[in-house]
């Protein structure tokens, strides 16, 4: 029981991460009508946010030690946060925040880099082939990765969550059975978060009058603009709230898998299969393909599943979940989940 | 319409290819095989060209760019340039200082992105076009095995630089091929008697393995010597390669009943599985009155890096530690610490000490031949290069030298400093049958091309 | 001359291949001041045009975007390894029997995918090539002997090499004695990349082509005039296949051996990127974009700092250091951003691709001599970039 319970827990967490990815990629498609290979980017332009944040913070006094030495024969430099000499053990606790910290600059600097894409960029694309889109935003996304590599490297970059964040929540124990049930506190934050992000994107469109004109506009743009309304303005702005959708989700995912310059290549795949398989043009089914994904992908690697599977000579099922699901959805629904008719066919 | 064309395709094909066939049989890219005994016979020139084929792009760019800086620094030594590095404590050497048999030694460099097919492509462009007479580099068994094989048909000489699978120099081993670094089988070996002194024999292990080559050579020793002192493997779960969030596969070993996790996973399956692990509280737990343990049995300085905090007080292998006193090993980080600021790591070791052992068979040899190289490497002893005497098996050409077992580190007093040495394994306790049945290879004969 | 670089005309055709022959028979030449005249990389030009060829059979004439294409290229390649481990080193049956199972595995993908159009074909050629790619990396294991590639071995069956195979032999492809390697090989991958072309052009031509031409513009239109347009798409999907199988079989003669990376989504990736890179829908687009990306990826990349200080040593010491220092950004391990700026660039400017920008060229040389043709003609020549 409690080994489903997790697994469920897994793929919640999961299925989040896939759905706040898949929710901005999903807006650029049903408001601009363009295949953004460059959103997986956009997921690691935030994280790098806090990376940067924490990097900024942690800044560093160099002495060179008067006694010692390194291996090397130079003098063993002794670091001490600028923040620490400065602030004290207050100083320390900004540090130690700083991943959460770090949305206060991914929302602006989101925003910009959204904003300047699509009116820099992405905008003189609207009318042409997806081909050409697609080549455009690929293009830009390996620059902007090679950008992130050429000041941080390749290798992983570790985060920490707040330490007051670190530890696991141990669910059991609230039920009297401790340690069934432990769940590290951050991955629930973050299950937190998206919920957030997920409900008030939806609020936005939902019930104001921006999110109105704009979702009359993913209906029938044309129209929109006849009744005197400036829905490129509005566009950019969404393409902004799509980036800033991707990179604080990257920023919140950076304590869980330790950011490094290729990370958005590997959600954009998959966040690609999420969108399709929702149905393009429709957030509901980003969001809702995202946790079945998720979920399914969790329950699939689950050790019983897979013992049961071998026993009829099925392996590694768990690899190859989330492809098999797609196709299948896609076949029995021929607009996945909750398609539009029309849009990319 | 379409008889026509084929019938004036086929004419054009012959006149085409007759009238430039002959010019480029005349012209001087074409490729033949010279006079000289053997490929990019250097004799002619002034110089010899080095094949240094990296990781330059991918997820193990950084190890890459770390082997080249050692490449580098080998080749200004070599040359007679800078400090000398290893070849002060390097015993016995026949280098002079003064290039290789005379000649200067120059290179070319090139991206594996970790595929084998681009880094064959990128040795291929080595051999064909640039001269290379060795190839060396790379940091991942699949890519090693896969150009050590094209080496030995083109018959060139190959110093595998980071690969840590038992097929490298087992079934997969060739004539033309070397390895200095140490493999599953060594760490298992070595690794196995310091978690019986910490650990004990009681144990019950979880393993969780990159669903690859590698993993699953890794999961076999580290089960083969763990069972052999009384743990009790409960589970292997194999994980898809580059799985970034592990959690399905982490919240099963939770209530497993298993007291220790073993993690076969390099590179950033390492990181993300190690920093996950330990955010899933496993680390506080307390199973069958144990502490629970988690093991990682191949560590790479670098990427413990990217696990921060995670890595402190695992237990794990390595190749080489800047932080080991011998004189070579000292020799070595002083002068790359001083030409870039910090010390090297374990590829940028075992890839600086292979151009070396390179360089040295050459000048004893009196050949760039790699056949002559062949006679001189195979059962070559040598000392000062770091890790102890040091034994080139002439059976399957792999290095018998100490392997490290390491401890992430409590207080690490510097971003380098993360891992502690525990325990020097001598090369007779990770020995083994070359013939045993896991490395029955054929090494075939040398090829000069 | 103007249409060669366009979308086939039916009189250039033949001038268009003549002249095409002639090209790639000159690379060793004309290659040789970039630098790319090396067996090796002329190989896989020839290589990848005919992979993007056959891609573009797909993609430019019926606008369908499949992006699981690498999937046949690592089915034809496992399967000319395997051939040549039972068989022996001789390529003609590899080729022939990686072209036919690549072909059956399109039959049976694209019988299924083609089920869907647009951005929902591509998902699903996709998800197929990735679950190909993610079981021969693991699970698949005893057939494609996963991460490390499938090779041939000295103890394989070789069921015609046996006699005339010695013990110790290299395990090279061969035709009569004469290996598979250096410039044999590359002449061997040569001519069968300009009969490709040759069938190509013929395709594009033919009635058939048409047809799918006629997907392209109105699939809904020709639904309601009563065609059942479901075969047509699917045999151009299984020609296409079949092209890829042949390149993958191609890689393994001149190389034997086959590797799961190959059918990585990356690698699906490429070719859609050569394709447009070159010019969706034109027959020597996707060759050019095919070299191009090659050449990065091999010459950029060998760049390092002391290559560049020998190219820039004429400059003065101060001025060479800052030149050599801005440069090593776009090469050696950044030849990725130079790739990246290049898409940028050419999309940006010369929607169309390359094809499009030596087409303007062209039209400007013959503009400036006075050689004008009339605006009418221009017009249909233009390529207009696939969907």
């Amino acid at each position: 029981m409690d080994a489903i319970l997790l697994q469920v827990l897994n793929g919640l967490d999961k299925g989040a991460a896939y759905a706040l990815i898949a929710l901005g990629l999903t807006l650029i498609f049903g408001t601009l009508g363009v295949v953004n290979f460059a959103h997986g980017a956009l997921f690691m332009l935030g994280a790098f946010c806090a990376v940067t944040i924490n990097k900024v913070l942690s800044l560093q006094k160099v002495v060179l030690s008067q006694t010692e030495t390194t291996a090397w024969g130079t003098p063993l430099e002794i670091r001490t946060p600028f923040a620490q000499e400065w602030f004290g053990d207050f100083g320390l606790t900004i540090i130690d925040y700083s991943v959460p910290l770090s949305i206060l600059l991914a929302i602006p600097f989101m925003l910009i880099v959204g904003v300047v894409m699509e009116r820099g960029l992405i905008r003189y694309f609207y009318k042409r082939p997806h081909a050409e889109q697609i080549l455009v935003t690929f293009g830009l996304a390996i620059v902007l990765q090679e950008i992130i590599k050429a000041f941080f490297g390749a290798n992983p970059i570790q985060q920490n969550a707040p330490e007051l964040l670190q530890g696991a929540i141990d669910f059991g124990a609230m039920f009297g059975d401790p340690g069934a049930l432990v769940y590290p506190l951050w991955r629930m934050v973050y299950l937190g978060f998206s919920v957030v992000v997920i409900l008030s994107v939806f609020a936005f469109l939902q019930f104001t009058t921006f999110g109105m004109v704009v979702r009359a506009g993913m209906a029938d743009r044309e129209t929109v603009g006849l009744l005197g309304i400036d829905i490129d303005r509005r566009f950019t702005i969404v393409f902004g709230i799509a980036a800033v959708v991707a990179g604080t989700a990257g920023v919140m995912y950076t304590p869980i898998l330790p950011p490094d310059y290729h990370m958005g290549m590997e959600f954009l795949v998959l966040s690609f299969v999420v969108v399709v398989v929702g149905g393009m043009g429709s957030l509901g089914g980003a969001v809702s393909a995202g946790f079945l994904l998720g979920i399914l992908q969790s329950f699939a690697s689950m050790t019983e599943i897979r013992d049961l599977l071998a026993k009829v000579g099925i392996v590694g099922l768990d690899q190859i979940i989330i492809y098999l699901i797609a196709i299948v959805i896609l076949l029995v629904r021929p607009r996945g989940l909750m398609g539009r008719k029309g849009v990319m066919e | 319409m379409g008889d026509f064309i084929s019938k004036v395709n086929r004419r054009t094909l012959l006149k085409g290819s007759a009238a430039l066939g002959a010019a480029a049989f005349a012209s001087p890219y074409f490729f033949t095989k010279s006079a000289s005994a053997y490929v990019n016979d250097p004799s002619n020139k002034s110089s010899v060209i080095l094949g240094f084929n990296v990781p330059q792009t991918g997820a193990y760019a950084d190890e890459g760019a770390d082997e080249l800086r050692a490449y580098q620094l080998a080749v200004e030594h070599l040359n007679g340039e800078g400090d000398g590095g290893m070849m002060n404590t390097f015993k016995p050497m026949a280098l002079k200082g003064n290039g290789v048999l005379g000649k200067k030694v120059e290179f070319t460099t090139g991206d594996t992105q970790t595929k084998s097919d681009a880094a064959r492509a990128s040795a291929k462009r080595m051999i064909e076009k640039d001269g290379a007479i060795m190839i060396t580099g790379g940091s991942s068994s699949g890519v090693a095995i896969a150009v050590q094989s094209l080496c030995q048909e083109a018959g060139v000489i190959f110093m595998a630089g980071l690969t840590h699978s038992n097929d490298t120099t087992g079934k997969d081993r060739r004539r033309n091929g070397f390895r200095h670094f140490f493999n599953t089988e060594m760490t298992g070996a070595g690794l196995a008697p310091v978690l019986k002194s910490n650990y004990g024999t009681e144990r019950k292990a979880y393993h969780l393995t990159a669903d690859y080559t590698w993993g699953w050579s890794q999961e076999g020793s580290i089960k083969k010597y763990t069972e052999a002192m009384g743990w009790e493997t409960v589970n292997a779960v194999r994980t898809p390669l580059g799985a970034g969030d592990f959690s399905q596969y982490i919240t099963p070993v939770l209530n497993s009943g298993a007291d220790v996790l073993v993690l076969n996973h390099y590179g950033k399956d390492m990181v993300n599985s190690l920093t996950q692990a330990v955010q899933f509280g496993l680390r506080d737990k307390m199973v069958n009155g144990k502490q629970f343990e988690v093991i990682v049995p191949l560590y790479s300085r670098l990427m413990a890096q990217g696990a921060g905090d995670a890595v402190k007080g695992i237990f794990g292998s390595t190749g080489w530690h800047w932080s080991l006193q011998d004189e070579g090993s000292k020799a070595f980080v002083k002068s790359f610490g001083a030409k870039y600021g910090f010390p090297p790591s374990q590829a940028a070791h075992t890839c600086y000490v292979q151009t070396l052992l390179y360089a040295d068979a050459a000048e004893r040899a009196g050949t760039f031949n790699p056949c002559g190289i062949v006679d001189a490497l195979e059962g070559f002893e040598f000392d000062g290069m770091g890790n102890g005497p040091t034994l080139y098996r002439a059976d399957d050409h792999q290095c018998f030298k100490t392997v490290l077992v390491v401890k992430g580190k409590e207080n690490p007093s510097s971003q380098f400093d993360l891992l502690e040495v525990v325990e020097e394994v001598p090369a007779e306790k990770v020995i083994y049958d070359p013939n045993g049945d896991e490395f029955k290879g054929d090494l075939g004969a040398c090829n000069a091309g | 001359m103007l249409t060669l670089f366009t979308k086939s005309s039916e009189k250039s055709d033949l001038l268009l291949l003549a002249l095409f022959a002639i090209v790639v028979f000159a690379m060793p030449i004309w290659l040789a001041p970039f630098g790319a005249a090396y067996p090796d990389l002329m190989q896989r030009f020839a290589i990848f045009g005919i992979f993007a060829t056959g891609f573009n059979i797909l993609f430019g004439l019926t606008g369908y975007l499949s992006f699981g294409h690498a999937a046949f290229l690592g089915v034809g390649s496992y399967t000319a390894v395997w051939t040549f481990k039972l068989l022996g080193m001789n390529p003609i049956p590899a080729i022939i029997s990686a072209v036919v199972v690549a072909g059956l595995f399109a039959l049976v993908i694209g019988f299924i995918s083609l089920r869907r159009s647009g951005i929902y074909f591509s998902i699903l050629t996709l998800a197929f090539a990735q679950m190909c790619y993610n079981l021969a990396y693991s699970v698949l294991t005893p057939i494609t002997n996963g991460e490390t590639g499938l090779r041939v071995l000295q103890d394989d069956i070789r069921l015609f090499d046996a006699p005339t195979v010695g013990e110790g032999a290299p395990l090279i492809s061969h035709i009569g004695g004469i290996e598979m390697q250096g410039m044999p090989g590359f002449y061997f991958c040569a001519v069968l990349l300009i009969v490709m072309v040759g069938v190509a052009m013929r395709i594009f031509r033919s009635p058939f082509g048409m047809m799918l031409k006629a997907v392209k513009t109105n699939q809904t239109r020709l639904n309601y005039t009563g065609v059942n347009t479901r075969p047509y798409t699917l045999a151009a999907f299984v020609i296409s296949g079949m092209y890829a199988g042949l390149a993958g079989s191609l890689m393994c003669v001149i190389d034997p051996l086959a590797g799961a990376e190959r059918m990585q989504w990356t690698a699906s990736g490429e070719v859609v990127l050569m394709t447009i890179l070159g010019g969706v829908g034109t027959i020597i687009g996707p060759i050019i974009g095919a070299a191009l990306i090659k050449y990065f990826e091999n010459i950029f990349s060998a760049f390092n700092d002391q290559t560049l200080d020998g190219i820039f040593s004429f400059l003065p010491e101060p001025l060479k250091e800052g030149v050599v220092n801005v440069t090593s950004l776009f090469v050696g391990d950044g030849w990725n951003l130079s790739l990246g700026i290049l898409f940028v660039l050419i999309v940006v400017f010369l929607p169309g691709g390359v094809t499009e920008g030596l087409n303007r060229t062209g039209k400007f040389i013959l503009r400036r001599f006075g050689i004008g043709r009339d605006p009418e003609n221009e017009e249909k020549t233009s390529p207009a970039p696939g969907e």
